[in-house]
């Protein structure tokens, strides 16, 4: 899947739960509708936190990906 | 009109009432439900340790991040996470405490024995221990963990009955706390997705 050009990148590594979603929840405040954020975690517990976050939050998870060890997520701000 | 016309005329009136009501209920049940509640979670803080301070925080600043409201009501031990001058200084105990972890990492099945555990500065040192881990995995300390969590509009409720049982005042505690009793949080909470006792 092609992913979209990136609004803002945030580098939650080396970062543990809540973190990484304080830093997310607060980064986005300064987004717009629409826009994308790109996440980069450590956080072993942030590939299903991710997905419970989006889906409590209602915006959109468009990828969730890992490679040795790191996770990367890409979300599109619904509201 | 002749007796079948008017049988015919009742039924049709009904079928159509009928389904007026339908529709009229299906409408206001669609309406009720579409109205979206901000989920809420309520939180009992009733110890003042800094292992057990953590929990409360942790959960607060996650569901404000998930734009949930919170509200924690700190009672008996965990009133003094309010209080301002020993919240910066709450403290694990290690005596009678199995399940600190192993203070040598290289030995693990060793732990510390309880007479060991009560020499005087063995508190101090736990303490240390588990603040050195904290920091170590870049969790922030629970000062800001509060200030997040007050930014994020958590509401902290201070128990009243332990102010008096404790001696503690209004102007001993930090700034934004809710003076209240067990009916204010009970009324809190009965509006609660989640509610937990830490």
């Amino acid at each position: 899947m092609e992913l979209p050009a990136t609004d803002k990148e945030l580098d939650c590594q080396g970062l543990l739960c809540p973190v990484p979603i304080i830093r997310i929840s607060k980064a986005i405040k300064q987004m717009e509708v629409g826009q994308v954020l790109k996440m980069v975690a450590t956080d072993p517990g942030s590939m299903p936190d991710m997905e419970a976050w989006s889906r409590q939050t209602g915006h959109q998870l468009l990828s969730a990906a890992e490679e040795d060890k790191v996770y990367t997520f890409y979300i599109r701000l619904t509201k | 009109m002749g007796v079948e016309e008017q049988t015919l005329l009742d039924l049709k009136l009904q079928e159509y009432i009928d389904q007026k009501i339908k529709e009229g209920v299906a409408e206001a049940l669609a309406s009720q439900t579409k109205e979206e509640k901000t989920p809420r979670l309520a939180m009992v803080a009733s110890k003042g340790t800094l292992d057990m301070a953590y929990p409360p925080f942790i959960l607060a600043t996650t569901a404000a991040s998930l734009g949930w409201e919170t509200g924690i009501f700190f009672t008996f031990y965990g009133l003094d996470i309010l209080h301002k001058d020993r919240y910066k200084s709450l403290k694990v105990g290690p005596i009678g405490n199995p399940a600190m972890p192993p203070p040598i990492p290289a030995l693990p099945s060793i732990k510390v024995p309880n007479l060991i555990a009560a020499l005087p500065g063995m508190t101090s040192v736990a303490t240390g221990m588990m603040k050195s881990w904290i920091a170590k995995a870049k969790i922030p300390t629970l000062p800001e963990m509060m200030e997040i969590s007050v930014e994020s509009d958590v509401r902290m409720f201070a128990c009243g009955t332990t102010m008096g049982m404790m001696g503690i005042g209004e102007e001993d505690l930090i700034e934004g706390c809710e003076v209240c009793g067990a009916t204010t949080f009970l009324d809190y909470a009965s509006s609660a997705n989640v509610s937990m006792f830490i």
